[in-house]
């Protein structure tokens, strides 16, 4: 049996939810032991048993927290002297993609990144990796041991296993040359209602909403429907919206029930992030958009009267069930 | 101060992109400076404008890299580095940053500056790999940048807002493009970059074995696409159709 890692990335006491997921496809490929550090680790890696981790260590010291990277990448690389595990694995977000790389300098061994898939083939790992804002997908061997890879959000979808992961404290020494980069603050910017990555529905605007006014449109079908607002990296450039609505390679990934893409011409930088959503439904005055050619439906019509209308159509449907 | 901007030419994100048989780029193809790039070096440019100093561009790619560097260089720039080496084709992170960290640690800068990943390979491995590789500490996804003294304060993108983030120099930066809108290079600056030196470096100047590649790429395929469903004009039907698709998703 394969040796694995699962790093569970903690942020301000809660685990990232792409930790469960990549649970999904790490138990199917050997032994899973999950690393969390931080607070709230403890509970985190209880909470990564039920998705199948047989094993975890857990430690749940502030210096986690305090420092970027550093102190996290000492305890790995501690740890791997004594572990050795075959392949490990990050999620591919702003945390774990610091420590990923210094791990991997610090083993000597390079990474790989951004996948969006993770397999075993003849006794080592290969991942699948788009290229070229999501043209292309490579597929690619990793050569080292570890093996390292970073998952991209919403790759794999979480299920529990109904199992539980023996709990070990990870003995940790942490010197004041890994304490460098200090976390002095975290600021509130935006407060979403529901979380864009969460939503069971997500409408994104693009250039086609003619300008930040007209997001407000938006905001009403997403209160009719329970979901949330994205956006296009374009309007997020152009300044109508912040970067924390924007989907796509360099935004968030989202994997809802329904998205729909309103105004969004459908580049290939916005739709690796959403394309593995299960309806899309893309509203376009232009016919010929790529967006309308991977939409299970796809209106092309004049989005300020449609979405609108539908926000009325819903709220109407939802009075009367 | 001195500043070392890391930069890389991409191929033009408005082109198609042709792969060559062995999965490398057909480089000599529409290429230019990688746009993350170019706010990387305002960034370094700005904060030389206000504490004083260098920039100093790094890159590693084919001689024709030379052009994106003449780029940053005509923006204001004082000097670049092409790490160029017949071995280091299809190079992935772990080498790039191999041997970009021999080029930098000669350079001692205080700042060294990175985009948070490159438009074509995005992988975002480089700068955490080359921070490690330089002993630095990392402040990452920065979308606002301070130096007072030794002390550098970066506001770091978050999901929902920002956080504050200190070390001390020397460190390394990741910046995103909300950093700073590039300047255009003006016509004196464009005159000017030409007497400018760009250093061309191989890896046997900078002591650097090339060694075996962390991965290999076995294919390459087009994305896998999503099937087409129904386009339908909207003639005034839409609305309905559009809700009984909400109903059948079980979201309505």
């Amino acid at each position: 049996m394969a040796k694995l890692w699962v790093y569970g990335e903690m942020s301000e006491g809660k685990l990232n939810a792409t930790a469960a997921e990549i649970m999904a496809r790490a138990r199917e490929l050997g032994d899973v032991t999950a690393i969390t550090l931080g607070a709230g680790a403890k509970a985190a890696a209880a909470l990564l048993g039920k998705h199948g981790a047989k094993s975890a260590y857990a430690n749940e010291d502030s210096v986690f927290d305090e420092f970027l990277a550093e102190p996290a990448t000492d305890a790995l690389a501690d740890l791997y002297e004594k572990e050795s595990p075959d392949l490990i694995l990050f999620s591919f977000t702003s945390d774990s993609r610091d420590i990923a790389g210094r791990l991997a300098a610090r083993l000597g061994v390079g990474l790989i990144s951004n996948a969006s898939e993770v397999g075993a083939k003849n006794g080592g790992f290969t991942a699948k990796v788009p290229y070229f804002g999501g043209a292309k997908v490579a597929s690619v061997r990793a050569n080292a041991t570890p093996a390292i890879v970073l998952i991209r959000p919403k790759s794999f979808e979480a299920s529990e296993t109904g199992g539980t992961a023996e709990i070990k404290e990870l003995a940790v020494s942490i010197g004041d040359a890994s304490k460098r980069a200090r976390v002095v603050e975290r600021v509130v910017e935006a407060s979403e209602k529901v979380k864009l990555e969460d939503a069971k529905v997500v409408i994104s605007g693009g250039r086609g909403m003619g300008g930040p006014d007209n997001f407000p449109l938006l905001e009403e079908l997403a209160g009719a429907l329970g979901g949330a607002v994205g956006a296009s990296r374009a309007v997020v450039d152009a300044g109508w919206v912040p970067y924390s609505m924007q989907v796509g390679q360099t935004g968030k990934s989202v994997r809802p029930g329904v998205y729909i893409a309103v105004g969004i011409s459908g580049a290939m930088q916005h739709t690796v992030g959403m394309k593995t959503s299960k309806v899309i439904i893309a509203i376009n005055k232009d016919a010929e958009a790529p967006i309308m050619k991977m939409a299970d439906l796809g209106v092309v019509g004049d989005a300020l009267k449609i979405v609108p209308a539908l926000t009325a159509a819903v709220k109407a449907k939802k009075g009367k069930s | 101060m001195k500043i070392v901007v890391t930069v890389k030419q991409v191929p033009d994100p408005n082109s198609s992109h042709v792969l060559e048989a062995d999965n490398t780029l057909g480089r000599d193809k529409e290429v230019v400076l990688d746009p993350g790039d170019e706010c990387g070096i305002e960034e370094g440019l700005q904060l030389k404008e206000a504490h004083g100093g260098e920039v100093v561009l790094v890159s590693m790619g084919p001689e024709r890299a030379k052009d994106a560097i003449r780029k940053g260089l005509s923006m204001g720039a004082d000097r670049g580095i092409l790490i160029t080496d017949e071995s280091l084709s299809g190079a992935d992170a772990y080498l790039t940053a191999r041997a970009l960290a021999a080029a930098i640690k000669a350079e001692q800068a205080d700042l060294v500056i990175c985009g948070t990943e490159s438009y074509d390979g995005s992988t975002g491995m480089v700068p955490p790999i080359l921070a490690e590789l330089l002993g630095l500490p990392q402040l990452t996804f920065a979308k606002k940048v301070e130096v007072d003294g030794s002390k550098v304060k970066v506001n770091r993108q978050t999901a929902d807002g920002h956080m504050v983030l200190e070390a001390t120099t020397p460190v390394l930066i990741t910046v995103t493009a909300a950093i700073a809108e590039p300047r255009y290079a003006s016509l004196k600056g464009i005159m000017a970059a030409r007497s400018k030196e760009v250093k061309q470096l191989s890896l046997g100047d900078l002591g650097v074995e090339s060694g075996e590649r962390a991965e290999t790429i076995e294919s390459m395929a087009d994305a896998e696409a999503r099937k087409a469903g129904a386009v339908i004009e909207d003639d005034g039907t839409a609305v309905d159709q559009i809700v009984k698709f909400l109903a059948d998703a079980k979201v309505l």
